[in-house]
């Protein structure tokens, strides 16, 4: 008899302590089906983007955390057609919808229907604008500022080069702004020169070489990614001392910030948006169906390369691609901890 | 005998093959989720292939006299822009706009008419006019369909979902407009023969302007129910309408000249090819695999229609 109570004791211990390990996702998903709707998958962001989507949900599902996690692509990157792809998934009784959208107003109308069969959709990257719908969107002006703000940390003075993305696109002008509010609040910093590398290391080289020679010492660059390799190749090749310059988690830039630390303990920083965000949008989307409070609207947390970390980001890192992360639950239960 | 019967045969593959297409497709569909076979179920399917279809039928009214129009999808664009701008706050400067559109189709028309342009440059040339407009009105995504649209397109038909209510309304005045008026047995001459039409003393650019105007009228339509599905617009929202249009005419029966289309054809084929872009999401495909599996079922249904044609040709 006394057994048998203990064992039930025992069980029930058990259980409240499985419990107070996991408490933000108290309400069982286990049943759930999420989807992931996605517009385009033509480049290697979205490439590894699928991929991360794939190999975090596997697990999940796995650890039967949710049911089902399938991705779906539509093949001509059209808001028509993602619209009937988000309308199909309100039949096939997901519990929630995951989206990187075609276009931010065009899918409103498939959105507003899914809302009302009672699924919740969280839209990432390619965010939405329909009230219903979750937003994970990305920070750009926060990378800029943050480049300033890294700087300031090192105790640096002077003169900064920036160079820039492609002109009149709207990410090319968050960024730079978020450099400028850098720069006020840091009045040790002067733009001395700014040119657009177009996020492309042959081009920044190209432009950066041009003006170098106008310029006096600089300090400092602040890039917007794709762009640091070609910037230090323009100062390599005028002769000039190297800057500390800022780079975005491509595989080359990366790589020679390797060389440049073993062979002159040169430091500095790097920072971008990872496409494994979408493994970002999965989990909240699996906490919000666990019953978590969650804003409607939140900032996409930046993946930073540091000193510390370089070895091990370049080692996970493809040649030719970006710094990836892939988010745990825990992740993103803390992210969502530290907004309350 | 025997030859007849086997062209009888063949015209009817050639009639049935947009409906045998559609209906394979939906049962696809219906066996993987039984949930669809509901009147929620068919809306949510097929509610997307309202646009499509008006849009369609004014492919078709270019197709019947033998030109083609690569501006539709742009035109539609730029239908839904206006209708998620101007026509929530200035209602008749929208109405203007619209009549202009139209007036500028058919212009269009009587240009390729009586200068004897080929359709597809004029209207690869107005779709970047179409496409200007809309990004004018619209320099980033987003307006919002006035209240009295979107709840029309939110509307509850009694009986059967709207979507099939539009298809039969769609076929139904296509069919009346081009297969049994005396003005659609012109248009259909004007692609077939047009000296013969001329010869009886009939205004040629007139005609065609007409026809165009048709068009345009179908576009603003296809435009507005659209925004009323969405709520909001983009200038880009109906760029493939284009193409798909041109395969929801040609899967329906049509052909590229002579004068050949069918208004009903026109109708089934776009529900076919709205289907057939998204019900990939019914059958659990690997990802790497979806969008070429898309292209293939496309290629299947168009390869049939190919392979009917053959052998009408033969019979």
């Amino acid at each position: 008899m006394k057994t048998i109570v203990q064992k039930v004791l025992g069980a029930v211990a058990v259980g409240s302590l499985l419990a107070v390990q996991v408490p933000a996702s108290a309400a069982d998903t286990a049943s759930k089906k999420i989807a992931l709707s996605n517009n385009f998958a033509g480049n290697s962001w979205r490439q590894a983007m699928l991929k991360s989507w794939e190999k975090v949900t596997k697990e999940a599902v796995a650890q039967k955390v949710v049911a089902q996690a399938p991705s779906f692509t539509t093949a001509e990157n059209q808001a028509t057609e993602q619209a009937a792809q988000i309308q199909n998934m309100i039949l096939q009784g997901y519990d929630a919808i995951v989206v990187d959208a075609a276009s931010p107003t065009a899918l409103n109308g498939a959105i507003k229907k899914a809302c009302d069969a009672g699924i919740v959709v969280v839209s990432f990257d390619g965010v939405v604008t329909e009230p219903c719908a979750y937003r994970i969107a990305v920070d750009f002006k926060q990378l800029g500022e943050m480049q300033i703000d890294y700087f300031a940390s090192r105790g640096l003075k002077g003169n900064l080069l920036e160079v820039r993305g492609l002109a009149g696109v709207f990410v090319d002008d968050e960024i730079h702004q978020g450099i400028g509010d850098g720069v006020k609040k840091h009045p040790e910093y002067k733009i001395v020169g700014s040119v657009h590398g177009n996020w492309t290391q042959t081009v920044a080289q190209k432009e950066v070489a041009a003006i170098l020679s106008t310029l006096p010492t600089v300090t400092a660059v602040a890039t917007q990614g794709g762009d640091g390799y070609g910037v230090a190749q323009a100062f390599k090749a005028a002769g000039r001392p190297l800057p500390v310059i800022f780079l975005g988690n491509r595989h080359d830039e990366l790589t020679w910030w390797k060389e440049q630390r073993d062979a002159s303990k040169y430091e500095t920083m790097s920072g971008s948006i990872a496409p494994g965000s979408s493994t970002f949008a999965f989990w909240v989307a699996q906490q919000i169906l666990g019953g978590a409070k969650v804003p409607k609207d939140m900032k996409l947390p930046l993946t930073v390369v540091t000193q510390n970390t370089l070895d091990e980001a370049l080692k996970n890192t493809e040649p030719g691609g970006v710094v990836n992360m892939e988010y745990s639950q825990k992740d993103v239960v803390d992210f969502l901890a530290k907004l309350k | 005998m025997s030859s007849l019967q086997a062209k009888r045969g063949v015209l009817v593959l050639h009639n049935i093959l947009p409906a045998l297409a559609l209906s394979l497709l939906l049962a696809a569909v219906f066996w993987r989720q039984p949930r669809a076979m509901s009147y929620f179920g068919v809306n949510l399917l097929l509610n997307l292939a309202i646009p499509l279809m008006f849009a369609s039928l004014a492919q078709m009214m270019i197709l019947a006299v033998s030109d083609l129009d690569l501006s539709i999808g742009p035109f539609v664009s730029l239908a839904a822009s206006i209708g998620a701008t101007l026509l929530p706050t200035r209602p008749a400067l929208a109405m203007l706009a619209f009549v202009a559109a139209v007036a500028a189709y058919a212009l269009a028309g009587a240009l390729i008419e009586s200068r004897r342009l080929p359709s597809i440059v004029v209207t690869l040339g107005l779709s970047f006019v179409w496409l200007g407009c809309a990004v004018l009105l619209l320099p980033t995504p987003g307006g919002l369909a006035p209240d009295w649209l979107s709840s029309a397109m939110a509307y509850r038909t009694p009986w059967l979902p709207m979507p099939i209510w539009m298809a039969l309304f769609a076929a139904a005045l296509g069919h009346v407009l081009v297969t049994r008026s005396a003005f659609g047995t012109l248009v259909r001459g004007l692609g077939g023969n047009p000296t013969a039409v001329a010869r009886v003393g009939w205004s040629l650019v007139r005609l065609r302007a007409g026809v165009y105007a048709l068009a345009g009228l179908f576009g603003v339509l296809a435009g507005l129910m659209l925004v009323g599905q969405t709520t909001s617009a983009d200038p880009n929202i109906a760029s493939r309408y284009t193409l798909v249009s041109i395969a929801a005419v040609i899967l329906g029966g049509g052909k590229f000249v002579g004068g050949y289309v069918s208004p009903v054809g026109t109708v089934v084929g776009a529900l076919t090819m709205t289907l057939a872009a998204s019900f990939l999401t019914f059958l659990e495909v690997a990802p790497d695999w979806q969008v070429g599996m898309q292209g293939l079922i496309l290629i299947v249904v168009l390869g049939l229609r190919a392979a009917i044609d053959r052998l009408e040709r033969i019979a």
